[in-house]
């Protein structure tokens, strides 16, 4: 609380709202983690490279993965690699230094200016992945024990973190961190959002698109409801093939790009294709 | 100034402490609200709640703590009044509430409606005074406001108010004790896995073949051994038709759900219809039956019973007694609670999902179930709180 740090507000291609700036600047003033959450295809991801670009800092991104451990993100020790060298007599097997690799969270901290780091799906790790990164995010710093060296953080980092809400997280790591809930966004922003990837699109044929977009997000029968992505691909191909008008029945063209499940599928046409046949 | 805000929303179920309140302070210091409400409530909002699941929460308490502050909040009434202008135009009023409109002029109604802001203390819906939605006093939101408190109306445009973002309430959907979606089910039942290494030993230890080959002295000594499977057997039984019809969507989303997740080593599931009497069927139509005395034959302890009904039905439907074969035999048979209790007293884990919402479980047929079968609500809470049941090691037997 220093300094004041610059504002958020963000990009031209990123539209964000009231709410989420207010999350941003909140975790860039108090220097906390930012998680955030919301549905698949609301811009989780998008946000750290739109918080990068509005401060003009760089991006590091580290995509957590099932099999991924705390340790990965700090350094790793290679050793295959030391071995290796030995056997062969390259590089300088001495210095311990030459075979420790930073993880993105250690290059975060090593690096000489401020950065932005993405810790994408936090989620998907182990139950026990975000307790082992709590004292690393709370101190900004951690020790390398083969060299007995610390990596300290001279600029802390701005940390986003995103969550599919595949597993619960530790309270205390919650905590930590400054939250913000990403809303599906309402027809007006999607209106935007849709014109922003598809520039020039005649008028008509994106009001109809998004209305039956809608009156499918809105029918409670869907396993998998389309999501902001499925919406963008759907308008592309129809403007591709040149369709002109839409209406929800059995008959609505590449309804596949939408609805990815046969049983939603056959749900619609069951639902829709009676009532326009009544 | 917001300590008792804090403490609202703990009463609320927000677990909020002091960690929060610090992060709030340190944001309010640096004026990232910007001196305003609006400002406030995201600040709030970011720092305060850690899950959607509090959200709704959290909007309550915003809305009852600082109800009495919106005409502190300047911006908020002239939004008001804005409305207000814009409100003879609305085609919608009644022809009373156009002739009530034409009584006043516009200064006069300012006048008016600023002395009744004062007055008013509660939110009101309908009556012909108060402002608030759907009413017929001038200073309402005549049938167009969908819910909470929204008396900006639609012409608001530019930016959001927070009383009336939270007013909206747009995140119950996200409450945790609402009823659930497939997604949340699915990540609900994945708790309930168990894995156990047996059948053949077909898999590479790496960490047992290098211990073995330094053992050898260098010499490669390969170590194998069985596959981590899963080992979860689970025993589910829904009730179906009848009181159970409202339920019958959700009730067919778990059961998709279940039969899915791929971490249950066995899924058995079975219907019935009210109560179970000596019978379980196998399809929904209650045609297929098996004896419940062959199922516990064919079952073991160690697999979870789940039972999903609402328990709801006459009294004597649970006293009346009926066979083995699900006849009708006053003599002979056992009555429809006494079946139940022979379930629940096979299996070492069961738990029995309500749809009804848990203040309706006093005084009839569920008290008495509930006292056979461990009861959870069909939410998401209570989901996670069946499945947490579950995976817990056996109860004392001969407990009930």
């Amino acid at each position: 609380m220093t300094s004041s740090p610059a504002r958020f507000r963000g990009t031209d291609t990123y539209l964000s709202s009231e709410g989420l700036q207010s999350a941003v600047n909140c975790a860039l003033t108090l220097q906390r983690p930012l998680l955030v959450r919301g549905e698949p295809g609301t811009g989780k991801t998008l946000l750290a490279e739109a918080v990068a670009e509005s401060l003009g800092l760089r991006l590091l991104t580290w995509h957590v993965k099932s099999t991924t451990r705390a340790q990965d993100g700090l350094y790793v020790y290679d050793t295959v690699q030391r071995l290796y060298d030995s056997r062969f007599g390259e590089g300088d097997v001495r210095d311990i230094r030459h075979y420790i690799r930073l993880g993105p969270l250690g290059e975060a901290f090593a690096s000489k200016e401020r950065v932005v780091l993405l810790i994408d799906e936090v989620d998907k790790a182990d139950v026990e992945f975000p307790n082992d990164l709590l004292h690393e995010l709370d101190r900004m710093r951690f020790r390398v024990t083969e060299t007995n060296e610390d990596v300290v953080a001279t600029h802390r980092p701005v940390v986003v973190i995103t969550s599919n809400n595949e597993k619960e997280l530790p309270d205390a790591f919650l905590r930590r961190c400054v939250f913000h809930f990403i809303d599906f966004p309402d027809q007006e922003l999607m209106r935007r959002i849709v014109s922003v990837h598809h520039p020039g699109l005649d008028e008509s044929l994106s009001e109809q698109a998004l209305k039956v977009f809608y009156e499918l997000r809105n029918f409670t029968r869907l396993r998998k409801r389309p999501s902001t992505s499925e919406l963008v691909d759907w308008i592309a191909v129809l403007k591709a093939s040149g369709v002109t008008s839409l209406k929800l029945d059995e008959n609505l063209p590449y309804l596949g790009a939408l609805l990815k499940r046969e049983q939603d599928l056959m749900a619609v046409a069951e639902a829709f294709g009676r009532r326009s046949r009544a | 100034m917001f300590l008792p805000f804090l403490y609202e929303l703990r009463r609320r179920g927000v677990p909020v402490g002091a960690q929060e309140a610090l992060a709030l302070a340190g944001a309010l210091k640096a004026g990232l609200h910007d001196s305003s409400l609006d400002g406030f409530y995201h600040v709030a909002r970011a720092l305060l709640v850690h899950s959607e699941a509090h959200l709704d929460a959290f909007d309550q308490a915003f809305l009852a703590h600082f109800k009495g502050m919106e005409g502190a909040g300047q911006q908020l009434t002239d939004e008001l009044m804005e409305w207000l202008k814009e409100a003879r135009q609305r085609r919608d009023l009644s022809p009373e509430e156009l002739a009530l409109l034409e009584r006043f002029n516009a200064e006069e109604l300012e006048k008016l409606f600023e002395q009744r802001l004062r007055e008013q203390t509660e939110r009101h819906d309908g009556g012909t005074k108060w402002i608030g939605t759907g009413g017929a006093s001038p200073f309402g939101h005549s049938g167009h406001a969908r819910e909470g408190f929204k008396v900006g109306g639609e012409g608001g445009g530019g930016s959001r108010m927070a009383m009336k973002v939270a007013g909206q309430r747009r995140y119950r959907g996200y409450r945790s004790d609402v009823v659930l979606d497939t997604r949340q089910m699915a990540v609900a039942l994945r708790k309930l896995r168990a894995f156990a290494r047996e059948g053949v030993a077909d898999e590479l230890d790496v960490e047992g073949s290098i211990a073995a080959t330094a053992k050898n002295a260098g010499e490669l000594e390969v170590v194998t051994r069985p596959p981590r499977r899963p080992n979860t057997r689970v025993v589910l039984l829904m009730d179906v038709g009848g009181s159970m019809d409202p339920y019958a969507h959700l009730v067919s989303r778990l059961f998709s759900v279940a039969k899915q997740a791929t971490h249950f080593k066995e899924l058995r599931t079975y219907y019935f219809h009210n109560c179970v009497y000596g019978r379980v069927f196998e399809s929904s139509h209650l045609v297929g039956g098996l004896r419940v005395t062959d199922l516990l034959g064919q079952v073991g302890r160690h697999h979870k019973l789940v039972v999903v009904g609402d328990a709801l039905m006459a009294p004597y439907e649970l006293a009346m007694r009926t066979n083995s074969d699900g006849r009708y035999d006053p003599t002979n048979g056992k009555e429809g609670l006494v079946w139940l209790m022979e379930l629940a007293r096979h299996f070492e884990r069961s738990v029995w999902l309500n749809p009804e919402p848990p203040r309706t479980w006093r005084g009839n047929t569920i008290e008495a179930v509930a006292r056979v079968f461990d009861m959870f609500p069909l939410t998401l809470e209570g989901l996670g709180e069946a499945v947490a049941h579950l995976t817990k090691g056996r109860m004392a037997r001969g407990r009930r």
